[in-house]
């Protein structure tokens, strides 16, 4: 017995775990992660009042925002939260020594998904707890499953883009400018920081329709949408999403590089500047 | 906790033939040899050898375009996932997470092998007793690479692999990871190393391979190589004169081999009383200095430059 090789299920919850507890003790990812959303929660609310009148109903203006920044919590905690912290690990020979390791790749990358999942789930619950308590967001139970189906989609989606962005950032160093330069902007045009009802441009509107943080916040929105009757299922979105998903795995397992990109010469060896299937890698 | 390589009669490691290329380099030419069960093999060469390049195709990292290779009884590209468990490997430049402790970083890594070693016993064999409640990144370049050591037993392997061990080491930091490995010795590990110090090669392996260029120069336990050159006695001077044309008549007349590069003359002769009459005498009747004249018995490091051809420190990636 004691020469079996740990299961891999048994390996892969040790690996989520172990991704957190790093994750924890990095302040400022913890901060950019969760509170940064919470602070915008606190700054809308402040700026647009409490209670907006529609249609002879009185609505919580947080009604409108804390479901966009519990999705935009999510995407963070996937998309730039998995790309930076997996960037950094290979320039700094994390993953090059994961590689001698036994461990099966596929759970270490699991391990990695499924700790920004974890962070997203508290995220979004951090979220809604505070736009419910404080702010008096309604919460309709009977709605919840096509958020949770929305939420699931968005983060595995999510968490394939952040691997795609770690394959695609040159290093560890740039992820961070890389990571933002895509994420907030998206958000601006993905009715993240401004409520539905504004007009923007039909251009800006389209941008936001192709990508994919759009279509999250809308579907996982629809649960919380006041005026909407009927159905809260958007499976369109969730094919969107989807999709943004399965190019994000596709170009993650295309482009991954376990070797740091650097090559910091030096030493010996070819590797360095290498990918692990001997492609050479533009450094 | 029997080892399967220490019971096993067959060698831990063999390589037969083995040739790697990028693009027009040829990084590994041609290399065979094998490693027996509990021994420290050791692949001795300047940078830019293909000692690394050789290594990483061991480990399975890399792949080869010629030759087979069978480590503990697999080979190594397209070894089940069961094979990097009884293989510790500790590459150059890898890092661990500067969130961990250095207990937490061996209890994690470890958790990924079947048999593992005890935390306290490989912080008290790596040297980092008392600091395993400290987080890595407050520890010193020479205590980071205990760590990669410490990572590479944690799983109690039958084979270790150590690229470069103690480059970049100061001397008693070189000396402290050679009795490790010592320790890790008589414990039965076998190991296969890669350096460029000739001393380090004596001090810890049993048997040495020599290459350069990617080819093997020479093979032997320590004392053969030394032993190959052990009658020979090196004389050697500064020579004001540039080329070996204009003093061919005096270095034919020499029975052992003379070269002059760089301003110096190296003569490496079995009869040096001979050649050091000749020398002199050849000296004083043209009115010639030989500053820094000297007769010495050549050391290991001269064996191994004569071997290698030239600076240890030199050459490409390759």
């Amino acid at each position: 017995m004691a020469d079996r090789l740990p299961s891999p299920l048994r390996l892969l919850v040790h690996q989520i775990g172990y991704q957190n507890r790093v994750f924890r003790r990095v302040p400022i990812a913890a901060f950019f992660t969760l509170a940064f959303p919470l602070m915008f929660l606190l700054l809308f609310a402040a700026i647009s009042g409490d209670v907006w009148i529609s249609g002879g109903h009185e609505v919580a203006a947080a009604q409108f925002f804390a479901p966009g920044l519990a999705v935009f919590t999510a995407a963070s905690a996937t998309y730039t939260n998995i790309g930076i912290s997996t960037a950094v690990a290979r320039d700094e020979g994390i993953l090059r020594r994961v590689r001698s390791t036994p461990l099966p790749r596929w759970v270490y990358l699991g391990g990695v998904v499924g700790s920004g999942v974890c962070i997203a789930v508290f995220g979004v619950a951090l979220m809604l707890a505070v736009g419910v308590g404080v702010y008096g967001v309604d919460a309709d139970v009977g709605r919840l499953l096509p958020a949770v189906v929305a939420f699931v989609v968005g983060t595995a989606s999510f968490a394939m883009l952040g691997l795609a962005l770690a394959a695609m950032a040159p290093s560890g160093q740039s992820s961070p400018a890389l990571a933002q330069a895509t994420i907030l902007p998206m958000a601006f045009v993905s009715d993240v920081f401004f409520s539905i009802g504004d007009d923007p441009p039909r251009w800006l509107e389209m941008v936001g329709d192709v990508l994919p943080l759009k279509a999250f916040v809308e579907s996982f929105f629809a649960a919380f949408d006041p005026y909407r009757t009927g159905s809260a299922w958007e499976p369109e979105l969730l094919l969107r999403m989807g999709l943004w998903g399965v190019f994000g795995a596709v170009v993650a397992a295309r482009r991954f590089r376990w070797e740091p990109s650097t090559g910091s010469g030096g030493g010996p060896g070819v590797g360095r500047s290498r990918g692990h299937r001997g492609r050479p890698v533009a450094s | 906790m029997v080892s399967l390589a220490a019971v096993s009669a067959s060698p831990a490691l063999t390589v037969s033939g083995l040739g790697k290329s990028y693009g027009d380099v040829r990084a590994v030419d041609d290399l065979s040899f094998h490693v027996e069960p509990g021994e420290v093999f050791a692949l001795l060469g300047p940078n830019g050898a293909g000692k690394s390049t050789t290594v990483e195709i061991l480990e399975g990292h890399r792949s080869r375009d010629a030759g087979t290779v069978e480590v503990l009884g697999h080979d190594p590209g397209t070894a089940p996932s069961g094979f990097r468990d009884r293989v510790g490997i500790v590459l150059q430049e890898v890092g661990v997470e500067r969130e961990l402790t250095v207990r937490e970083a061996l209890v994690h890594y470890g958790a990924c092998y079947s048999r593992r070693r005890p935390v306290d016993e490989v912080l008290e064999l790596v040297g980092l007793d008392g600091l395993g409640d400290r987080r890595t990144h407050r520890l010193s370049g020479g205590q980071k690479r205990r760590i990669d050591l410490a990572l590479g037993i944690i799983g109690d392997p039958d084979l270790l692999f150590l690229d470069e061990p103690t480059t970049g080491f100061d001397p008693s930091a070189r000396r402290q990871a050679w009795e490790m490995v010592d320790g890790l010795r008589s414990l039965g590990t076998t190991i296969v190393l890669t350096s460029h110090y000739m001393d380090e090669v004596q001090a810890l392996a049993d048997r040495v391979l020599v290459i350069a260029n990617g080819r093997a120069v020479a093979a032997g336990t320590p004392d053969e190589l030394r032993g190959s050159m052990d009658r020979q006695t090196a004389i050697r001077a500064r020579f004001p004169i540039d080329s070996e044309d204009t003093v061919v008549g005096l270095l034919e007349g020499l029975a052992g081999r003379a070269t002059v590069r760089d301003g110096r003359l190296d003569v490496r002769t079995e009869d040096p009383t001979a050649d050091l009459h000749r020398l002199t005498g050849w000296a004083l009747e043209r009115g010639v200095a030989l500053d820094d004249l000297e007769v010495v018995r050549p050391t290991l490091e001269d064996v191994y430059l004569d071997l290698v051809g030239g600076d240890p420190g030199e050459g490409t990636d390759g």
